[in-house]
């Protein structure tokens, strides 16, 4: 790992420069990931008074339960869906915004603001747009001929929950898309023009490719949002149903835990999810050190 | 742009203004929820235009609450909020600077395994190790208390690669002249480093204080005392009430004034927000 | 009667005797599930008790919906945060009853503290549900309630219905709503709240059908659940169908949140929920007259009406705190059960009245005569003596049931499962969970 080639020799003072911050990883971080993994080999009853230790037992039922397969394809259906809709929709306009010299920095005020917002809050905006009484968005859709029933279709709810995850991410992405369109040089999309491409030719052909580490960046941030920052958007609207049709991972770990008090199985959860974010983060990660030069 | 083309730009315009529009709406009619009288959603379709209960509504809500929807006085649970999300951004910037230094500026056994104790972190998100670090902070005697709401969510590998990222772009010559003149690494942090940070810390200031005002989890799990509820965890408590209905005035007007302040901070501090947002994910 | 105001008596006398010593107050916290009106008049009963003797300060605490609760009261318990009195709703029952060790029985807390309590003067019906295989009563009946029928008087007349007839069978419910909605009166007939207590939980009790062996789950943790017969499938055909007609509308799983505001904003003519969503009900009904009946029944199954059972929620107490505590909560629970502060709760909310003393009183007050219909919930529950099929019923996980429950009601109708399928597979995941249940218990 590189340092500077100048450094400062202390003995003690580097320790308790970091002293705060590993305790404090210690203590939250890594001794509860810990109990997760002991945990996850146990079985408990919900009031913790009886234990008996199963091995790996809690592993092997949750890929017999159908649920638990049925949560990895939700969230993958999530995840990807919130992940083109909130990218597409924010390139759309990051392109749009691109070719606005005056505008341009007032719509990014108008269009940055939802990032600001909770994704819980997110959730109760639109969960009041689409109630079936009073709200707007199912009463539009019911002029429209569509009936709209979230309780009962998991295609509705699916699409609730990703209309309201892609919501509220798309001022991110718009950022980053704008930040990359801004960095692409002109002069580039000028000799495809004098070769005569049009418009729309020159956004497939020239600006898109270039734009490939950026999409790249944000597909792997999208998933990971759509993964994991996303529970309060599920807490607050479908909490998972119906029938099961929107509980992604994150909330099924809560689910089982905290209201279905079989911490066995939820931390055996716990541990699986882990795995994934790591493989996410590593990917993450080299490709960063790719793009950055350290 | 090369080439002049009236309908592209009308076109693009046009794109923007329904983006705004569409991004703009959930919170235009959760707005206007707010200012209308209760008996406004029994029936039939969410009012359009505002009404005229709105000072009524924020009023009763921000000194009152609704205590039997766990409702506490909105203005306790913004400041709890405005404490948490403050003790989250300072104290993360505190403890990742101090990190980030020792690690760029000393070289010492275990440097990096400290490294990689604090990257790990980053692959643990509150949401898949919720049940054990519950359990740790109740050990700790934590629940119902701000150290609780904010400590676990303070470290943070993030901030720790923005200022380590950012220290490795200082010029050595500083360091050099530095210790020239005598100057331990304290005085150095202190005079030399910590200034030339400012815009940095800043920038992690406002992505932080979105992160910390916004957290939902966490706080609902760990507050059982309406003393220390924030207002993004209360909205949910009033949207379910059992045997009963929610009501949608009085849920609109919290979530309205939930998400005020963070906004503010996007629009207000806009560069520094696009600058923070930038670099931490880098 | 006369035991229970001795009680409060002594209670306060003991106030009185203490009065004026400088030690502080006994804090006793209580975690509740009640929003809306109903949670505005339980603080109005706890302050009316905070009042009635400066020994002991009880505090509500609303913790949202009753799985919330129930589940972060035990979340606490393990990080030894618990509160003293914890409201669980009547599917948490078997959970609480296996927790030995973190529940201090009522009637033993009841015994320790001297206090005077009879258990013979609650309703048998409320208690049944509650009590062991030995007829002690483990926690404190707060707020019980049965299903009832709602319905839209106005609507009933516009559609030219007799608007005092509420509809006794199915068959003459589905006949009122066809008339209701050829005639424009309302677009949908009936929704209902509580998918899984009302229509399978009820309609089985109701139809004097098992919902598990073993005496509904009451006989030990072996239980397994029968709710697939031929008269639950028979009616979830029926309201796949009704829905598919269009005279049923489903309002969302658990409670059923969307269900209510249909019957506020005349959308549905007919709803049935607890008979405690009386006092909403009446608050949100304020367009139109309200009647109530009793929930309709198939006339071709033998033994139906048989009763219907209880839901709603009771306090448990839970291990760990000192015992001048302990004598707080029993003194509060004394406070609880008296006629007037039962008769008060019962005949404001809808919940049935869980001691005989407190049903005595209103009728004494005159309350059922000036209020028609405020008593279908008890004159429902008691309608026959309880058999084995209608006494309640005990599952472990049963918290999760429900959900299982919901979810395959959600398949029927959006039509991935017909109704003897999606029992099936109900069955099939509810005893696993038993199964679970019993293994994490032994």
């Amino acid at each position: 790992m590189q340092t500077k080639r100048v450094v400062f020799s202390n003995r003690g003072l580097p320790y308790a420069l970091l002293a705060p911050q590993l305790a404090i990883t210690f203590v939250f971080f890594l001794w509860p990931a810990g109990q997760a993994i002991w945990q996850s080999f146990l079985r408990e009853d919900a009031f913790g008074l009886k234990t008996s230790f199963v091995g790996v037992e809690n592993y092997l039922r949750l890929l017999r339960e159908p649920d638990y397969l049925n949560s990895l394809s939700v969230t993958g259906v999530f995840a990807v869906s919130t992940t083109v809709l909130s990218m597409g929709l924010a390139l759309l306009l990051a392109a749009a915004a691109d070719r606005m010299i005056r505008s341009r920095d007032a719509y990014t005020t108008l269009l940055v603001w939802p990032y600001a917002v909770a994704p819980a809050v997110a959730g109760v905006l639109w969960w009041f747009m689409f109630n079936p009484t009073i709200g707007i968005m199912s009463y539009l859709l019911e002029q429209l001929g569509y009936d709209w029933n979230h309780r009962l279709s998991g295609t509705d709810a699916m699409i609730m929950v990703v209309i309201v995850a892609a919501w509220k991410q798309i001022s991110y992405n718009f950022l980053f898309f704008l930040a990359g369109l801004q960095s692409i040089p002109h002069s580039l999309s000028e000799a495809a023009a004098i070769d005569g491409a049009g418009p729309v030719k020159r956004f497939f052909t020239v600006v898109l490719p270039l734009l490939s580490p950026t999409t790249f960046f944000l597909m792997v941030v999208n998933i990971v949002y759509a993964m994991f920052d996303t529970f309060g958007i599920i807490h607050a609207t479908t909490e998972g149903g119906p029938s099961q049709a929107t509980n992604i991972l994150v909330y099924k770990v809560f689910e089982d835990g905290f209201i279905g008090l079989n911490l066995g199985s939820s931390a055996a959860q716990s541990v699986i999810l882990m795995v994934i974010v790591i493989g996410l983060t590593v990917i993450q990660f080299r490709f960063v050190e790719r793009r950055v030069a350290y | 742009m090369v080439e002049n083309r009236p309908w592209l730009t009308f076109f693009s315009h046009a794109i923007l203004i329904l983006g705004v529009l569409a991004v703009a709406f959930p919170v235009y009619l959760a707005f206007i929820a707010s200012t209308h009288p209760q008996n406004a959603f029994i029936s039939g379709l969410v009012p359009l235009l505002p009404g005229d209960r709105m000072i009524e509504n924020y009023g009763t809500m921000l000194d009152a609450g609704i205590s039997t929807s766990g409702a506490p006085p909105l203005g306790v649970m913004m400041w709890n909020s405005l404490v948490m999300a403050l003790s989250i951004a300072i104290g993360k910037i505190i403890i990742s600077i101090l990190s980030a230094f020792a690690i760029v500026y000393f070289r010492f056994p275990f440097r990096l395994l400290a490294f990689w104790a604090i990257f790990i972190t980053l692959m643990l998100p509150v949401e898949v190790r919720i049940l054990p670090t519950f359990k740790v902070v109740a050990d700790l005697g934590l629940l119902n208390s701000y150290a609780g709401l904010s400590i676990p969510l303070i470290a943070s590998a993030t901030a720790t690669f923005l200022f380590r990222q950012f220290f490795i772009t200082v010029p050595d010559e500083l360091t050099e002249a530095a210790r020239v003149d005598g100057a331990g690494p304290m005085k150095f942090f202190r005079d030399i480093l910590l200034p030339l940070s400012r815009t940095n810390i800043a920038a992690l200031f406002v992505i932080l204080f979105i992160y910390g005002w916004n957290q939902y989890l966490w706080p609902l799990l760990i507050t059982t005392d309406e003393s220390y509820y924030t207002i993004v965890m209360g909205i949910k408590r009033m949207v379910q009430v059992a045997d009963s209905q929610p009501n949608w005035n009085f849920v609109m007007a919290t979530v309205t004034l939930a998400m005020l302040p963070p906004v503010l901070v996007v629009i207000l501090m806009q560069r520094l927000f696009v600058k923070g947002l930038v670099e931490t994910e880098k | 009667m006369a035991r229970i105001f001795a009680a409060t008596g002594l209670a306060a006398l003991t106030a009185t005797l203490t009065m004026g010593t400088a030690f502080a107050q006994t804090e006793i916290t209580w975690w509740h599930a009640m929003g809306g009106e109903l949670g505005t008049k339980l603080e109005e009963i706890v302050a009316g008790y905070n009042a009635s003797q400066d020994e002991y300060t009880v505090t509500p605490v609303y913790k949202g919906t009753y799985t919330e609760t129930m589940t972060g009261a035990i979340a606490a318990f393990r990080a030894n945060e618990q509160p003293h009195i914890v409201q669980v709703f009547e599917v948490g029952t078997g959970t609480m009853m296996a927790a030995e060790g973190a529940i201090y029985p009522v009637y033993e807390l009841m015994a320790d503290t001297g206090q005077d309590f009879d258990p013979e003067g609650f309703l048998p019906a409320v208690v049944g549900y509650y009590t062991d295989t030995n007829g002690n009563m483990l926690s404190m009946p707060f707020n019980s309630s049965t299903p009832i029928l709602y319905y839209n008087k106005d609507v009933f007349e516009k559609a030219g219905l007799d608007p005092e007839t509420a509809p006794k069978t199915w068959g003459e419910l589905e006949s009122f709503a066809n008339t209701i909605m050829e005639s424009g009166a309302a677009e949908c007939g009936f929704s209902s709240g509580w998918i899984s207590w009302v229509q399978l939980e009820n309609f089985s009790a109701w139809h004097n059908q098992p919902i598990g062996t073993l005496e509904n789950g009451f006989g030990g943790l072996e239980t397994e659940m029968t709710v697939n017969g031929p008269v639950q499938v028979k009616h979830w055909e029926n309201m796949k169908r009704w829905q598919d007609e269009g005279l049923f509308q489903y309002g969302g799983p658990g409670g059923g949140a969307d269900s209510a505001p249909k019957f506020y904003a005349q959308e549905c003519a007919m709803y049935m929920n607890s008979s405690a969503s009386r006092a909403g009900v009446l608050a949100n009904a304020s367009d139109f007259e309200v009647g109530f009946g009793m929930l309709p029944y198939y006339d071709d199954v033998e033994g139906a009406p048989q009763n219907s059972i209880i839901g709603g929620a009771t306090l448990w107490v839970l291990q760990g705190h000192a015992d001048e505590e302990y004598a707080g909560v029993a003194d509060f629970f004394s406070y609880l059960s008296s006629p007037e502060v039962q008769a008060d709760w019962h005949q404001f909310s809808g919940y049935l009245p869980i001691t005989q003393a407190a049903y005595d009183l209103g009728q004494e007050q005159g309350y059922y005569a000036a209020n028609p219909g405020s008593d279908v919930a008890i004159k429902q529950i008691t309608l026959n003596a309880p058999t084995a099929n209608s006494k309640g019923l005990r599952f472990g996980n049963y918290v999760q049931i429900r959900s299982i429950i919901d979810e395959e009601f959600e398949q029927l109708l959006a039509g991935s499962k017909d109704a003897q399928g999606a029992l099936d597979a109900l069955v099939e995941r509810g005893n696993a969970l038993i199964r679970d249940f019993e293994a994490a218990n032994k």
